[in-house]
């Protein structure tokens, strides 16, 4: 792999740009794998990367149905922040920030981390309460939080209104600095290559379309290029999870629903930080190209369509341009729809099956971008030792059984 | 938006019904005789049907009926409405329709 830095520029610079090398290799399948990850996202192809990194295992296929990346991960609005409620949440979601901070170094590739700090609006007394609670047991937590009356808001954001006849009123708002945005490709892009470099085959246009088992373990998948054998998959498929644990007789507590987002044309700099609110289903940032990227709320039906519907987008605009008048002559250039993979308490699930072999990391709903490096890190630990990390160990599915539920929906919201 | 017809009301916008989520969750005839394992079953997992769905909506607006659908959730397109009481219409779980 060439490692990039300003003298690999200088160096291309000099012949015209022409000679950069392919970021990573497209080999046709091999017949058998000591690991296979079903899902080029950015979830599976990080945990590919620290499987070979950490635990040093080379002989990876990563299997993607179309391109890599192309999935929610390059649908998300990017928002990436620690601040989740409870202990098990902060812990993962904060492991995940603190990778993020180093990211870009580690795999040599700009993923163009920007924490901007991101606010999360209240609107009622409800809101405020639960705010100031998850400040508070943010920092017992070791996780960088504030608290912001409406003034303060106003000041970190000028462009917010907070007048008190405004139908949803600002009463507030969390505030995480170390909060922010990230570029969505380059993580995909980031990860792919420097998963290659350690000997990861990456596969694209390789459809997962059955799951081969004998005596309750897995020996291998099928797939539109032929049976690959594994004794290890670890299914990391977001808006598919159900359908692929379908494939081995596994049911999941999945609903998978339609969330969409939309930019605008672009603009000047208007707005220098994350503004979310779960409430009214808004949240935006700027994009460095200038426009406006924003995310609605999931449709309400499941869906498998990667498109929405106007009346969700047409309820997000409405509370969007209450909060920020100057929006009003805005006009927006594309909407798309990404589906995603909720759980009833809003949290992930990463670990093993009922199936021996069979390994899930799903469920992240709306909010997993943030936890990419986090994700992989975890799921590869699980996938090495046959044993989950202490960070994921409470994300099993059998918490369903237990009734151990870990309920983010006040964190995670619509929004993430 | 989806373009429902309630079995009482007709055709009418999506925003005025509520979802339901999957149909035909029966209820535990017993259930001081479950596991937690069967209670897990019945309270959380899911189908999650790619293909010809049965789920529930409630005409939430109008006439405050529950009923059910069986919807493509590939495709979006409706195939059958049909109330709680009457047994699913056949149509073929897997792989759109
Ligand atoms: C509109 C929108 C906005 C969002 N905003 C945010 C945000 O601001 N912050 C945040 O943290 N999160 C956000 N999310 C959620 C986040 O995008 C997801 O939780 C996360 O990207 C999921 O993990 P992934 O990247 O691995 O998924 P994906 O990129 O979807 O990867 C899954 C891959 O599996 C592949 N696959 C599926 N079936 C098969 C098969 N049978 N065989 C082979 N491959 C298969 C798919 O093609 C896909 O590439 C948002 C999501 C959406 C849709
Ligand atoms: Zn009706």
């Amino acid at each position: 792999m060439t490692k990039y830095s300003i003298f690999t520029i200088a160096r291309n610079a000099l012949t015209g740009h022409k000679n950069w090398p392919r970021q990573w290799r497209s080999p046709e399948p091999a017949k058998d794998y000591e690991v296979i990850i079903v899902g080029g996202g950015g979830h599976g192809l990080a945990t590919a990367y620290y499987l070979a990194k950490e635990h040093g295992v080379r002989n990876i296929a990563v299997l993607e149905k179309g391109w890599f990346g192309g999935g929610n991960t390059a649908r998300n609005t990017t928002i990436v922040r620690s601040n989740y409620l409870w202990d098990e949440s902060a812990a993962i979601y904060e492991k995940s920030l603190q990778l993020w901070e180093g990211l870009s170094q580690d795999i040599n590739y700009n993923v163009m981390l920007s924490q901007r700090g991101v606010l999360n609006l209240a609107h009622s007394l409800g809101d405020v309460r639960e705010g100031v609670r998850r400040v508070n047991a943010n920092r017992l937590n070791g996780v960088d939080a504030e608290w912001l009356d409406a003034e303060a808001v106003k000041e970190f954001c000028p462009i917010i209104n907070i007048s008190k006849d405004a139908r949803h009123p600002v009463l507030g708002a969390t505030l995480q600095r170390r909060g922010g945005v990230a570029r969505h490709d380059s993580v995909a892009w980031g990860f792919a290559r420097a998963a290659d470099s350690l000997g990861v085959d990456i596969i694209q246009n390789c459809e997962v379309t059955g799951i081969h088992q004998e005596n309750g373990r897995v020996v291998g998948v099928e797939t539109t290029k032929g049976t690959i054998k594994s004794k290890k998959i670890g299914l990391v498929a977001a808006g598919h999870s159900s359908v692929l644990a379908q494939m081995a007789g596994v049911r999941l507590p999945i609903d998978s629903h339609p969330l969409q987002a939309l930019v605008s044309e672009p603009i000047k700099p208007v707005i220098d930080c994350v503004v979310m609110s779960g409430a009214v289903h808004v949240y935006v940032s700027q994009s460095d190209k200038g426009e406006l990227v924003m995310g609605a709320g999931i449709d309400s039906y499941n869906s498998y369509a990667q498109r929405g519907s106007f009346h969700v987008i047409e309820h997000q605009l409405g509370a969007c341009l209450e909060l920020f008048p100057i929006f009003s002559r805005v006009r927006m250039m594309r909407s798309w729809g990404g589906i995603v993979d909720t759980c009833p308490d809003a949290s992930p699930i990463i670990g093993k099956t009922p199936v021996e072999g069979l390994y899930v990391n799903a469920g992240w709903g709306t909010g997993g971008f943030k936890a990419t490096p986090g994700s992989g890190w975890c799921f590869a630990h699980t996938l090495a030792t046959e044993q989950p990390h202490p960070l994921n160990a409470p994300f099993s599915l059998d918490r369903f059984t237990t009734g151990a539920l870990i309920d983010e929906h006040g964190a995670a919201g619509v929004a993430h | 938006m989806l373009h429902i017809s309630c079995p009482w009301c007709g055709p009418r916008a999506e925003t005025e019904f509520r979802y339901g989520g999957e149909a035909h969750i029966a209820r535990p005839q017993k259930p001081d005789e479950l596991d937690d394992q069967q209670w897990a079953d019945f309270l959380f997992m899911r189908t999650n049907t790619k293909g010809a769905f049965a789920e529930r909506w409630y005409h939430s607006h109008g006439c405050r009926q529950w009923f059910n659908v069986i919807r493509n959730t590939v495709s979006h397109q409706i195939l059958a409405v049909y109330k709680t009481d009457e047994k699913r219409p056949d149509f073929p779980i897997k792989g759109g329709v």
